[in-house]
């Protein structure tokens, strides 16, 4: 199964946010072509990103690495990166790489846009 | 001998297939269901890691996976062809030649890979030799369940 990805603009307490909806798998092939997403996004001003990633059924560590890569781009611009995932076989890999102490984990779309802090 | 072995060109598109090959191997060999994510996504990364190595330096033989059934356990060995390819020469990133050590997405992918690997595995072995190197993970098979 290929990677699926669409964007969508939603306004929060913050602010406007982009939710970036991410679906299938993200691995050594697929990964290129969030990063690109995610360069445009940044390159085009958005700065405030939620990840949703529900309807992933993979993840390895390329996809971590585009994901931090995500989150400095936006971090030198004062920005922000929140995933959404409740899967856990997803979630382990964020644990097992310390990477939870690293981004702002959401169980729901509307809880990423709503967070301010 | 390896219960089935899979050789493929060091391109990023044929790994997934490795960790399809893999997951239905294991399951076939016994490993329980709940361990199958975690061989899946094991034999992607140690494959990942082999495929970058052979690319950046140019290596144009193919990749090589070998997943043997034994007594008590399911072992698979992904292999390359990179003369000490083991966990220091991966963990250079300005060693390896047309990587931008300082490309915020490639450094240190390589040493997340090999830290995914070993929060995954718990019986995982990476050694170098000068012909290439292997990472060998091993996983028990659960007792056969006879059929009633």
């Amino acid at each position: 199964m290929d990677l699926s990805l669409s964007t969508r603009n939603v306004s929060g307490p913050g602010g406007d946010r982009t939710v970036v909806e991410v679906g299938g798998e993200i691995d050594v092939y697929t990964a290129p072509k969030l990063r690109e997403q995610l360069v445009e996004l940044v390159n085009d001003g958005s700065y405030h990103l939620v990840v949703d990633m529900e309807g992933v059924d993979f993840l390895d560590s390329t996809g971590l690495g585009v994901l931090v890569g995500g989150l400095k781009r936006v971090r030198a611009h004062e920005g922000s990166l929140r995933l959404v995932c409740n899967q856990e076989r997803i979630l382990k890999i964020f644990r097992i790489t310390g990477l939870t102490k690293v981004f702002p984990i959401h169980t729901t779309v509307d809880e990423a846009v709503a967070a301010t802090d | 001998m390896a219960t089935v072995e899979l050789r493929f060109s060091a391109q990023p598109e044929h790994v997934r297939t490795a960790r399809l090959v893999a997951a239905a191997v294991a399951r076939r060999a016994g490993v329980d269901e709940a361990v199958l994510d975690e061989v899946r996504l094991a034999v992607g990364e140690a494959c990942s890691r082999a495929v970058g190595l052979h690319r950046s330096h140019g290596i144009p033989s193919p990749v090589k996976v070998a997943l043997t059934e034994e007594e008590k356990t399911f072992s698979i060995e992904v292999g390359d062809d990179v003369p000490g390819s083991g966990a220091s020469a991966a963990g250079a990133p300005e060693a390896r030649p047309g990587v931008d050590p300082h490309d915020a997405d490639v450094d240190g992918e390589d040493e997340m890979g090999l830290a995914v690997i070993s929060g995954l595995v718990d019986d995982v072995k990476v050694v170098s030799g000068a012909d290439g190197g292997v990472i060998r993970m091993s996983w028990p098979i659960a007792p056969a369940v006879p059929l009633s």
